[in-house]
């Protein structure tokens, strides 16, 4: 090509390194891990509602961690992570609106 | 240095970001299809504690038979990208076993899910009897539908890798399948704790 | 790929006649097929709206039974939005984005045309229902649980419900092409912001479809399931609450009516600078009045439910944020009008089209930040102030900037130009009539006619304005087969037309009218924004992707080759569809008929994936 036809994509197509499977196994354990202790904790009936922050953190460093390493976003294009992001961002709040609307955190 | 991985790994697309066409719509696609289940789950919490009769999540759910086919989901995800990679790695076979392996995994799900149904029912809880029912049916079949989809697609490729279809060169179709592949793992993450741990935990209502 | 023996039909070779329009994968060829369904589907909609007005137009009436008229306005509701203005949107999205950015067709050819037949049998669907035992009747909104089986046992509701997902599939495949395209296909130089404003709001348009659509696509699936299978989403009785449904169409419903304006004010925004000789004023700004639109329109959804019940706080909120989206709309009717200060103006029919919409669409606006405030929606709420209001922005709005569209486009897409003195004819008796038919019903809205009544009592003082109503609808109908006369004519025997008969300013003016089947002998390089105009008039050539294909006349160039699947595909959904509107009615039979079309779309993708290309030199130019 005479002209380089991603010149605002910089940071686009930048591949930064690759993980091994041994990295894949690592995340698979911290996964597991982490399902153990959801399961776990989820038997310590003195949390009463604080279990619930606790579970959200949980559930979101294994969507992180799926996310960023099996989905490769850590490592790909900013532009799949924005769209990625973009829709979960829009997804959450709109379902927090609604739970709201629901007087769901009266 | 980065252009020639990047050439290597032939992700230099003659595109105007430099990405290729099919993955940018399969990442369009997944930030859809959040909005999709986001609306499930959404309808799901509403409901959630407001049916008016039983069987209630605390009378049928059991978070022991539901983690082992989480952990099962979760490792299904491991094999998927260790069968992206086998084929990176130029291993046609390996490809092949973790793929089927994958596959395997997640019928195994959708066996637990089915399971799961069976039994529920046999309790007296189905779409009809009450809010918990309809939610939890309708979310967690559109789910599963997601997996079978992907089960399918999953078996596909492997069938097509026998008939030298599937090379390093188009490892692309498979990224694109282990991506949607694991969009409906972490959908399941989200699933299990705000129907299963969220829906029978005693100290939260 | 290597070669694989598997049984799949070759993709055709230069197929002739209706064939070619089957398999057609050209972005132009389904922009005229979208264009062509979708003005029959206006005019549809037109018939089912003189029907109202013939009702309305005196006290007391029966031309029509209240069950009928019940089914007229929801057709014509849901047929304008979904079956002609998105439609009509989709075929210039589909005709002008690769022209514009300089490609030479979208991302995926075969899933274009495949939006293009799924919307067809959607389209088709919906209107069998009149025969097949009667169109929906619930309004284009649909509110649960007046659409239950217990209130609605007819199957028309599940015409609708299953129409309007076989036509939600059309409008995300399309809308994930143009994302796709827009983002990745632009030439080279081409920057975001560079591009066409037209371009920019499509690309907006793309995405608030592809995260809207699945809200109203599980909105559809719980009140399906239920119709048919007795789930408990809506259901009073089970504890349910109707006003999740609400609140699932709404949280669409509003971004779906941004996706109504956006490409309309797109294409206003092509038309004022091209017609004032001027670039348009603030371009940055109107790009990001579009984003911002298009992010508050996810914020403002209740203001559609002022008077459920929400409580004073929910109402409080979304008044604010509906309040506030009216000023990135506001904004756009300023630089409209910088654009054309001290312009050189020429009032084409385009250019007459395009001012009528900024003047209707401030009044649209204006009634528009009325219901803004909850209080005083309380009053206008399900009157005809409301109608006034969305009729002010649709028609005045989205219809008129997709006539000035068609104006301003058609020689490009012909080779010949519209008549120009039937069209200022046009235009004036569209303009004075759709006033003469909506204005009144801001008077009749405020005295209190409510919204989907069959009828009135004389002496409610509502007969007058009704009256009038009636007769500029009358006019209205005339002005639009005005419209047709003057595009069927000029397409016959207009003047020909040259490759730039508006001294155009971006891309697609440089090549012929109507373009060459690859569109761009070679791609050009731009440089900054209206490259054609600085091209002309500023010495700023766009030199051509060296190496870039089209060297010999076009004749080295590869293009996407036609495919039967994308039509088997959607053929499959329609059946599919069927089956399971019947599945309540004829269990076995439905789920079969289901199961049969789920297997023929199955079968379509599996060879659409796996679909030989033609050997490369079958498909050049010729």
């Amino acid at each position: 090509m005479a002209q380089e036809p991603g010149t605002e994509a910089q940071g686009a197509a930048v591949h930064t390194g690759h993980p091994t499977p041994f990295t894949y196994f690592k995340v698979a354990m911290v996964l597991s891990a982490i399902t153990a202790v959801e399961v776990g904790i989820f038997y310590i009936e003195d949390l009463g509602k604080g279990i619930i922050p606790i579970l959200v953190v949980l559930s979101a460093a294994k969507f992180a961690l799926v996310a960023m390493f099996y989905m490769h976003l850590r490592y790909d294009s900013r532009i799949f992570t924005g769209m990625f992001v973009g829709g979960i961002s829009l997804a959450i709040s709109v379902t927090l609106a609604i739970l709201g609307l629901f007087q769901f955190f009266v | 240095m980065a252009e020639a991985t990047a050439a290597i790994h032939g992700e230099h697309e003659e595109t105007s970001t430099g990405l290729n066409n099919r993955k940018l719509l399969m990442w369009a696609f997944l930030g859809s299809d959040c909005m999709f289940f986001a609306s499930l789950i959404a309808t799901y919490v509403v409901y959630q504690g407001k049916s008016l009769k039983g069987p209630f999540p605390e009378d049928v759910f059991s978070i022991p038979i539901t983690s082992v086919s989480t952990f099962v989901l979760l490792m299904s995800s491991m094999s998927m990208v260790l069968a992206y990679a086998a084929l990176r790695q130029g291993s046609v076979k390996s490809f092949r076993i973790w793929i089927f392996s994958t596959a395997i995994l997640g019928m195994t799900f959708l066996g637990f899910q089915v399971f799961e149904f069976r039994d529920f029912v046999h309790e007296g809880l189905t779409l009809k009897t009450n809010l918990f029912g309809t939610t939890f049916f309708t979310l967690t079949g559109f789910h599963g539908a997601h997996v079978t989809l992907g089960v399918i697609w999953l078996l596909s490729l492997g069938f097509h890798s026998f008939k030298g279809g599937i090379t390093p060169d188009n490892h692309l179709d498979v990224d694109l399948a282990a991506l949607y592949w694991h969009f409906v793992d972490v959908v399941w993450i989200i699933i299990f704790t705000v129907v299963y741990l969220f829906g029978v935990f005693p100290g939260i209502n | 790929m290597t070669t694989i023996s598997l049984p799949i039909p070759k993709r055709p070779v230069h197929p002739t006649g209706v064939w070619s329009w089957i398999t057609t994968v050209d972005h132009k060829r389904i922009g005229i097929l979208y264009g062509v369904t979708a003005f029959i589907m206006f005019m549809t909609g037109g018939l089912e709206a003189m029907y109202i007005r013939a009702q309305l137009a005196r006290p007391g009436q029966d031309l029509v039974s209240p069950e009928v008229y019940n089914q007229l306005f929801t057709m014509h509701g849901t047929t304008m939005i979904f079956l002609a203005i998105m439609p009509m949107g989709a075929a210039f999205f589909n005709y002008m984005i690769p022209l514009q950015i300089g490609a030479r067709d979208v991302a995926f050819p075969r899933l274009n045309a495949f939006s293009y037949w799924t919307f067809l049998f959607g389209a088709l669907m919906l209107n069998l229902s009149w025969v097949l035992g009667g169109a929906p009747n619930a309004g284009w909104f649909g509110y649960a649980p007046l659409t239950s089986s217990a209130f609605n046992p007819g199957d028309g509701i599940d015409f609708w419900i299953l129409s309007l997902q076989i036509l939600g599939i059309a409008s995300l495949a399309a809308a994930f092409n143009f994302v796709v395209t827009i983002i990745n296909m632009r030439a080279p130089g081409m920057l975001l912001m560079r591009m066409p404003l037209f371009t920019w709001m499509t690309l907006i348009t793309s995405f608030l479809l592809i995260l809207a659509f699945p809200v109203i696509t599980v909105a559809l699936i719980q009140l399906m399931f239920d119709r048919q299978f007795g789930s408990n989403f809506f259901l009073p009785a089970a504890g349910a609450s109707p006003v999740l449904w609400q609140h699932l169409f709404w949280i669409f419903g509003h971004p779906e009516v941004y996706i109504l304006i956006l490409p309309a004010m797109g294409i206003v925004s092509e038309i004022i600078p091209t017609f004032s000789k001027k670039p348009i004023f603030g371009y940055p700004v109107v790009v990001l009045s579009g984003l911002v639109i298009a992010f508050m329109g996810w914020m403002v959804w209740s203001h559609h439910m002022f008077t459920v019940g929400l409580g004073p706080v929910a109402n409080s909120v979304f008044a604010l944020t509906t309040m506030a989206i009216a000023v990135p709309t506001g904004v756009k009717i300023f630089n409209w009008i910088a654009t054309m200060w001290r312009g050189s103006i020429d009032f084409k029919t385009a250019m007459l089209f395009a001012v009528g919409f900024i003047w209707l669409f401030i009044i649209g606006g204006l009634s528009g930040v009325m219901h803004s405030s909850a209080a005083s929606d309380a009053q206008q709420q399900d009157t005809y102030f409301i109608v006034a209001h969305l009729h002010y922005v649709l028609f005045g709005g989205s219809i008129m900037a997709l006539l000035a569209g068609i104006y301003y486009w058609f020689p490009k897409f012909t080779g010949r130009l519209m008549n120009e003195t039937l069209g200022k004819i046009n235009f004036w008796l569209v303009f004075i009539s759709m006033n003469i038919t909506f204005f009144p019903m801001h008077f009749t809205g405020l005295n209190g006619m409510p919204r989907r009544i069959y009828t009135y009592d004389s002496g409610m003082g509502w007969d007058l304005w009704n009256a009038v109503s009636s007769a500029g609808a009358f006019m209205l109908g005339a002005g639009i087969l005005l419209f047709l006369y003057n595009a069927i004519t000029s397409a016959r025997s207009g003047e020909v037309a040259s490759a730039d008969p508006w001294d155009g300013r971006t891309l697609e003016w440089t090549i012929s009218s109507p373009p060459p089947e690859y569109n761009f002998e070679q791609i050009p390089t731009v440089q900054g924004r209206d490259p054609f105009w600085a091209q002309k008039y500023e010495g700023v050539a766009m030199v051509p992707v060296a190496g870039g294909s089209g060297e010999n006349g076009g004749h080295s160039i590869h293009l996407p080759q036609p495919s039967y699947w994308p039509f088997v595909a959607s053929i499959g959904i329609f059946i599919g569809g069927f089956g399971v509107l019947y599945i309540n009615a004829a269990s076995w039979i439905g789920v079969a008929v289901a199961v049969i079309g789920a297997l023929i779309t199955m079968i379509a993708v599996y060879a659409w994936s796996l679909e030989p290309v033609n050997d490369p030199d079958d498909g050049a130019a010729h």
